[in-house]
């Protein structure tokens, strides 16, 4: 691998047993993540986006090690961590940060922020003495645009952005490679959503951090990505660079995707035609044969039914359709 | 033409530990037969009191203080409880956000979407149960006469908030209210559901009001929209009128925080400093005073009240040079 | 304990947030008043009783209460508030080791199991299923009727009787924890287990822990009494708010009420402040709560 990528991920697999009964045998498994494999460049937003529960969140989970991998290659910073243990993760997780979607809930209540934020140099054993710990989490709330004298005050005593704030800055005390974000904005409100994301895309350019960013909300997706891959029940359906994947997009349910995201203009909206996908997301239990997305997609095939299209690559792209193999 | 809702100087108050807080004040608003209105605002703006108070539905801390409701020529404010419970069967219909608690886990679906027609149009249970039937389909719930024996656990979502729509569709209403619809759903599903509530809704000649935070199904679904903040309404206007032309601050700011499509990506988005206010302590004056570019002294001294800025455009605020 | 804030506000001093509970939850703060009133008359049972707790008086038997007797005397002359101080300070050590014991128990159990769930988890739920399908009453008397009376095997038999009954409450509240994202963030930062039991689960299930073991303390308290009365509990002729009850109090009900009167209200005062003390301590320890 190249030393420019900090992450690669390759042919990623995570099951999940499918239990029944009050003795909860197993019946079964299904395959929230199924073959996903990607790269992410030092110093590059990386962002995955796709229906709710296609596998985001399991993906950047497994990429933490806070889950089981079935198969598959995890290479983070030129170092194989597929098979790491415990102990040995502990090293890299300082250079791995994550920040949640929901930032009332990421929050110990009982701790103060200052506490909040300087755990991770506690675990760490890197606090060092008081006056230098203490100037570290001054720094750090700076940075994020929180004010010193906050650290004293409880979560319960802040807004939704606030917090989301409170969560960056704990995941930057360890000066991190990369950030993994999940949903960092959407569950605040439109008006905090844009000093967030603004926030993120400072530090980014200030610290030289990399980000994974997860989302649904593809007009922010396209503002902060660098790449987008899109992922459909638990693999990821098209990859390319942002502009390519915004302006001419490729696969079926990428265009789908782009369709019913409405456009926050009404002359733009009333233009545009408005093509419905079909149908919901199946179930992960029993996937359609063939190509997963043919039970919606407006371009079906014979083929599409009966054999599952394979990758193909450029090395900047990726597609996994029929329409173009 | 008299509009069909018209809602005029509203306040509402709650009573809570401390104390009485004003979720409402002076909020006006006014609907047509088969308009669409969007009410739209961040969280605790009063968006859901709003449209609860329409419902007579504010429980035992809230308080209608002021204003009042016209609802196709009656008060809904003056009118008697019984009254109440027939417009809210019959007339006025209201979605939820969340379609999972709003549907009793042990009923069938069928026998939930059949139980109003039943209860409210005089029908045998069969024809009620065969027009629920009926009903589902018209919503494009697949295969939809056999699955009048499942239960809501068995739906997804999205077919649940079809569920939701099919019911509040039966009695055919002249006004419905959806609050948030689509916010627990995914874009694709939303898509599905707002082109479906646009759709019927426009078929039966009903009116809509959306209440959402989204600014993109603004445009694609609203005809007219109502700006919240604070408690109050601080702009109305058609949805192209306001996309084009906002006049407050706060609408200005709140349409250039959002990423355009043909927008600069990687540029920094504009933001409106500060926080949400809080109810319980507004500020004094205009409440968007702490955080508004162009506030002046008169701001702090005096609240701005709805003004036409353009034909059918108003807005609450003392004006300023941009 | 020093990141993680348990005590409350700015002022640490034990006198000031009592009294700011007595403003803020008056039942709560009188519960503790007379729950600390009770501590002191344990403690310092030996000095403040005017009376010997065996001195027998036979001239002074079952004499109503009066300014030299503030509870009367019984059936062999003793001082009843005497007896009264002493059997609080019984009642204060047995109460308090054994609640003690049990919230313990009932920490390590809850939070392991909880925290941790899988096999063992469930083998161990099975059997607390059927620990508590028995009768407290019926397993505390066998137990005593096999080991005999005595205050080191009651503390011991009370404590496992509720340490095993409580871990399912705290094994609940720990699993709401473990679910909450700040767990899971404390663990993709590279927390140990001990780090993240000790400084984020814990914590959170204290409020649970305050009410437990005030509640135990009422119920050990109540089924020492219980003991006692059946006569299975601290040999004669020490004094226990039991024995009094079931000895001089059933007996003579009818010449002398106040030799029942006397060791009810003090067991039901105590029990009751004790659990609306630990409601309020609950409360007011919750840095949510504040300022409300
Ligand atoms: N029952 C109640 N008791 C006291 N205050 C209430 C009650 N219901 C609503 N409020 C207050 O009224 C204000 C407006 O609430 P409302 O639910 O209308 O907000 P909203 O605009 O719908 O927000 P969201 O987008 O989060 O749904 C809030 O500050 C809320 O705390
Ligand atoms: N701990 C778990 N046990 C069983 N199934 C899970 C678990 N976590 C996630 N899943 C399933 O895996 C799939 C992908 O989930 P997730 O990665 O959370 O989706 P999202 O893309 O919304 O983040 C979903 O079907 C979800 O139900
Ligand atoms: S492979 Fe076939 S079904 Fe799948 S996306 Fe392409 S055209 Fe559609
Ligand atoms: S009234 Fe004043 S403070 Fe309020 S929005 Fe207008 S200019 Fe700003
Ligand atoms: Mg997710
Ligand atoms: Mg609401």
């Amino acid at each position: 691998m190249s030393d420019s990528n900090i992450l690669e991920v390759k042919d990623l697999q995570v099951h999940f047993p499918v239990t029944e009964g009050l003795l909860k045998r197993q019946v079964g498994s299904i395959a929230a993540v199924n073959g996903v494999s990607f790269h992410i460049k030092r110093g590059e937003t990386f962002s995955l986006v796709g229906e709710s529960g296609c596998g985001k969140s399991t993906t950047a989970l497994s990429v933490l090690k806070m889950q089981s991998v079935l198969d598959g290659q995890i290479i983070f910073d030129g170092e194989d961590i597929t098979h790491h243990s415990p102990a040995q993760m502990r090293g890299i997780r300082r250079k791995m940060q994550m920040v949640y979607q929901d930032p009332f809930g990421s929050l110990n209540p009982r701790m103060k922020i200052g506490s909040i934020i300087g755990e991770p140099l506690r675990v760490h054993g890197m606090a060092g003495d008081k006056t230098r710990y203490h100037a570290r989490i001054a720094s750090l709330m700076k940075t994020v645009g929180l004010l010193e004298d906050m650290a004293e005050r409880y979560p319960h005593e802040f807004s939704g952005g606030q917090r989301q704030r409170i969560c960056i800055a704990r995941a930057l005390a360890l000066d991190p490679k990369l950030i993994i974000c999940d949903e960092p904005v959407s569950a605040l409100d439109v008006s905090i959503q844009a000093q967030v994301v603004n926030l993120l895309m400072d530090l980014q350019e200030r610290l030289g951090l990399t980000y994974l960013f997860i989302a649904h909300d593809l007009s922010v997706v396209r503002h902060i990505s660098n790449r987008v891959a899109v992922m459909y029940l638990g693999k990821i359906v098209e990859e390319a660079d942002r502009d390519t994947l915004f302006k001419s997009p490729k696969h079926p349910y990428t265009k789908a995707l782009l369709a019913a995201v409405p456009e926050a203009d009404p002359e733009v909206e009333a233009q545009r035609a408005e093509q419905l996908i079909i149908g919901e997301i199946p179930s992960l239990r029993s996937p359609p044969p063939g190509c997963t997305f043919h039970t919606r997609c407006a371009e079906a095939m014979p083929i599409c039914k009966q054999q599952a299209p394979d990758c193909r690559t450029d090395g900047a792209s990726s597609l996994v359709c029929h329409l173009y193999s | 033409m008299n509009p069909l809702l018209a809602i005029s100087d509203l306040s509402v108050t709650f009573a809570t530990d401390r104390g009485q807080v004003q979720a409402l004040d002076g909020v006006s608003l006014s609907l047509n037969a088969g308009e669409t209105l969007a009410v739209v605002g961040e969280s605790g703006s009063g968006k859901s009191v709003t449209a609860l108070s329409i419902m007579g539905l504010l429980g035992d801390s809230g308080r209608v203080s002021d204003g009042s409701i016209e609802f196709d020529g009656e008060d809904l404010t003056k009118v008697s409880g019984q009254r109440l419970r027939e417009i809210r069967g019959n007339q006025i219909a209201f979605i939820f956000q969340e379609p999972m608690s709003s549907l009793n886990p042990v009923l069938t679906i069928g026998t939930q979407v059949a139980e109003p027609i039943w209860l409210h149009h005089k029908k045998s249970w069969s024809e009620a149960f065969e027009q629920a039937g009926e009903l589902l389909r018209r919503v494009a719930i697949p295969d939809a006469v056999n699955r009048l024996e499942d239960y809501p656990h068995q739906f997804s979502g999205g077919m649940r908030q079809r569920v939701m729509i099919a019911m509040a569709l039966a009695c055919q209403p002249k006004l419905i209210i959806a609050d948030e619809p689509t916010t627990a759903l995914d874009v694709t599903v939303q898509a599905q559901i707002l082109s479906l509530l646009k759709n019927l809704t426009k078929e039966a000649n009903s009116s809509l009001i959306l209440i959402t935070h989204d600014l993109g199904v603004v445009a694609r679904y609203a005809d007219n929209v109502a700006v919240m903040y604070g408690g109050r309404v601080i702009e109305t206007a058609s949805a192209r009128e306001l996309y084009k032309n906002p006049q407050h601050p706060y609408t200005e700011g709140l349409m250039a925080s959002i990423p355009k499509l043909d927008g600069d990506p990687g540029s920094r988005l504009y933001t409106i400093e500060g926080q949400p206010p809080d109810l319980s302590n507004l500020p004094s004056g205009c409440s968007f005073n702490p955080r508004c570019p162009h506030a002046q002294d008169k701001c702090i001294m005096t609240k701005p009240t709805l003004s036409e800025v353009a034909p059918n455009h108003l807005r609450a605020c003392f004006g300023y040079e941009r | 304990m020093s990141e993680v804030t348990l005590q409350a506000g700015q002022s640490n001093s034990l006198l000031a947030f009592h009294r700011r509970m007595l403003r803020d939850k008056p039942l709560g703060g009188i519960g503790g008043l007379i729950f600390a009133l009770f501590l002191f008359c344990g403690i310092f049972a030996d000095l403040i009783a005017p009376y010997g707790m065996n001195e027998t008086d036979m001239r002074r038997v079952l004499q109503a209460p009066s300014l030299a007797h503030w509870m009367g005397t019984d059936h062999i002359g003793r001082d009843v508030f005497s007896r009264i101080l002493h059997g609080a300070q019984l009642s204060v050590i047995i109460g308090f080791l054994a609640a003690g014991l049990a919230t313990v128990l009932s920490i390590v159990l809850g939070v392991l199991t909880g925290y941790f769930g899988g096999k063992a988890d469930m083998l161990i739920q099975r059997f607390v299923d059927a620990w508590m399908t028995f009768p407290d009453l019926v397993l505390l008397i066998v137990v005593v009727s096999i080991v005999g009376p005595g205050e080191g095997q009651i503390i011991i038999i009370l404590g496992c009787l509720y340490g095993i009954a409580g871990s399912r409450i705290i094994r609940g509240s720990t699993i709401a924890v473990r679910e909450n994202m700040y767990t899971h963030a404390a663990q993709s930062m590279g927390a140990s287990t001990l780090h993240v039991l000790w400084f984020h689960v814990l914590p959170n299930v204290m409020p649970v822990v305050i009410v437990l073991f005030t509640t135990r303390v009422g119920a050990v308290i109540l089924a020492e009494a219980g003991l006692s009365f059946l006569g299975l509990g601290i040999p004669p002729p020490v004094p226990t708010w039991g024995s009094m009850l079931s000895g001089g109090g059933r007996t003579y009900m009818y010449v002398g009420p106040w030799l029942a009167l006397a060791p009810g209200l003090a067991l039901t005062v105590v029990v009751y402040s004790i659990n609306v003390y630990g409601d309020a301590l609950r409360d007011m320890l919750d840095p949510r709560m504040r300022g409300r």
